[in-house]
């Protein structure tokens, strides 16, 4: 998966179930008095639904959190520590004031709480996390931007997938960062880039939210003059118009490719992407045409086999299943 | 309340037993709403005596205790657990006899339990189907599609006093489910969720209750089947194509892009 929580889902269940059969004990017992969560427990509760939020719908989330926690000091621990761990999670997107661009919210960009790089354009952005927006923007320093070697790599590679993206994604925003090796001079070092690409659909008055979120490690391998990446795709969708459904997919791919000018690396690398990328959406597709006559029937099938309905008014002659056993052939 | 139950319509599907234990943990004074309202996977435990499985739910709830379908008896044992009428327990047993059928000629497969009881005031009876399947390869899935496949089907029906041959009925039905397909090609893709819908009818008792409830039963499974289908996937589908375009269309785009630059 994309993300790392802070807190294991395994260990969180054990701790919010003994929390609950306890609540619920207590409130059996009718108590008048049922002992109070710690405000660290009732932080942490709040923290889950928090960072569990989908796509787009944090801000909601916390409305109701704030509701159920009547408690206004635990609810700000609580935002102040989720809202940063979600916005990195889910790439989200912030317009930089002065038209200056947008900057993505990533781990892989971030230099420390509140400070993003905009490598493209060697801005670094003060981001509000819980506010989700971009208070102030200023010029990077060199020591936060890679070496003009390893630049001409990420720059080639940025803007091969600027014009990818501007083909295959309505509205998708990408950057290129450097995790490794920044430093590294020239030809004879390793170093590691990777590209991030972040889309995503908010459409809350129909109910319907959801993301594509692309990361793609790429390891430039001097030794055996080779490019490895290895590609990671999730997309996310909720619909809940009376109801609440939800896709959760995510995806692994390798490829690798030949170790050569930073130009010619770029379209190779933009082409390996384009091509796992594309292969994924199609994969994606045959997943939901499969869904309803093959996929959905191992949970329940349209009809029955006699492909009519269940004789519902024949039960009645008959004493037992035995009999309708026989009468609808089950078992042949 | 409000906040808690859109809490439970946002948090994903797969999580919904830690989003309600955390609601409860929060809100320990509400959590007999909470329980009544937040619709959870069914549990199942094995009938001793016919070595059938049933499932549990508040109607068939005594205190720790639940009572089995098929052999009347609690489990744990319990002196003096509440029991249906004589009258209600026959067509509590045809019942989950014809549903048994009715259950594996639909999901070829998995667990059913009809439970009634009569209601403490007023006339009439109340009665819940549920049913459980595991579609899983692992499990009962017939043709091995799924990695995980998880279907929860509760339905309560409030059968109102008969007047004049007819009776009123009342259906409450939600379906959970969850399917995961996984593969080299595809990687994992999971689909989850919830939906809830409800049918009020006036029925001739002519042909007796559970012929009645059978039928309308059937119908509501179909349509939330069709609806869970076309339109809940359906609307997911459409996201997800509105994020990225397919293969085929990314040629139009890269050429209507190439006219733009040329201008």
């Amino acid at each position: 998966m994309l993300h790392s929580p802070e807190i294991p889902d395994s260990f969180y269940l054990g701790f919010v179930f003994s929390l609950c059969i306890f609540g619920a004990a207590m409130a059996e017992q009718k108590q008048s008095e049922p002992e109070e969560l710690s405000k660290k427990q009732r932080k942490e509760i709040a923290k889950w639904f928090l960072i569990n939020s989908p796509p787009g719908e944090i801000q909601y989330v916390a409305k109701d959190v704030e509701s159920l926690l009547m408690d206004e000091h635990v609810y700000e621990m609580a935002v102040s520590e989720a809202f940063p761990l979600y916005n990195k999670t889910h790439m989200i997107c912030l317009e930089m004031p002065n038209r200056s661009g947008e900057v993505l919210i990533t781990a892989f960009g971030e230099l420390d709480g509140s400070h993003y790089l905009d490598p493209r354009n060697a801005q670094v952005a003060t981001v509000d996390h819980v506010k989700q927006v971009c208070s102030m923007v200023r010029p990077a320093t060199d020591d936060e931007l890679p070496s003009s070697y390893v630049e001409e790599f990420r720059g080639a590679l940025d803007a091969e997938l600027v014009r990818y993206i501007s083909e295959a994604y309505p509205k998708g925003i990408c950057s290129v960062y450097c995790i490794s090796r920044k430093d590294a001079e020239g030809p004879g070092s390793d170093f590691e880039l990777v590209a991030v690409i972040s889309a995503g659909k908010h459409s809350p008055q129909n109910f319907c939210n959801g993301s594509w979120r692309s990361v793609w490690r790429i390891e430039f391998k001097d030794e055996l003059q080779l490019v490895e990446l290895i590609g990671k795709i999730e997309v996310d969708a909720h619909y809940f118009e009376e109801g609440n459904v939800q896709l959760d997919t995510n995806h692994e791919c390798k490829d690798s490719t030949i170790f050569q000018l930073a130009e010619e690396c770029a379209v190779s690398l933009a082409n390996i992407i384009r091509h796992h990328e594309s292969e994924y959406i199609a994969a994606l597709e045959a997943s939901y045409s499969n869904l309803p006559d093959t996929t959905f029937k191992d949970l329940r099938r349209k009809l029955p086999v006699t492909r009519t309905l269940f004789p519902w008014h024949n039960t009645l002659q008959f004493s037992l299943t035995r009999d309708l056993t026989k009468e609808l052939g089950i078992g042949n | 309340m409000e906040a808690a139950m859109d809490l439970m319509r946002r948090m994903p599907p797969k999580q919904s037993q830690t989003a309600l234990s955390s609601l409860l943990a929060l809100l320990p004074e509400h959590s007999q709403e909470l329980l009544s309202r937040v619709d959870q996977p069914l549990e199942v435990l094995c009938d001793v005596e016919s070595g059938k499985e049933f499932l549990l739910c508040d109607y068939n709830r005594d205190g720790d205790s639940h009572r089995s379908p098929w052999s009347n008896k609690y489990h744990p044992p319990l002196d003096d657990g509440c029991q249906p009428s004589a009258d209600l327990r026959k067509l509590e047993v045809e019942a989950n006899d014809v549903f048994a059928v009715y259950r594996d000629q639909y999901y070829e497969g998995g667990i059913s339990s009809v439970y009634m009881w009569e209601p403490d005031e007023g006339e009439g009876f109340a009665s819940c189907f549920l049913i459980k399947k595991d579609g899983s390869k692992s499990g009962q899935g017939r043709r091995g599609y799924l990695q995980e496949g998880l279907w929860d089907a509760i339905h309560v029906i409030e059968v109102g006093a008969e007047d004049e041959g007819t009776a009123r009925y009342r259906l409450t039905s939600t379906v959970m489910l969850s399917l995961t397909t996984s593969d080299t090609d595809a990687g994992t893709f999971n689909l989850s969720g919830s939906i809830t819908r409800q049918m009020i009818l006036d029925l001739a008792v002519s042909e007796g209750h559970l012929c009645n409830m059978g039928r309308m039963i059937e119908e509501m499974e179909g349509k939330l089947r069709n609806s869970l289908d076309q339109v809940y996937f359906g609307k997911t589908k459409e996201m997800v194509f509105s994020l990225r375009r397919p293969p085929d269309m990314m040629q139009q785009q890269q050429d209507n892009l190439l006219v733009n630059y040329s201008h």
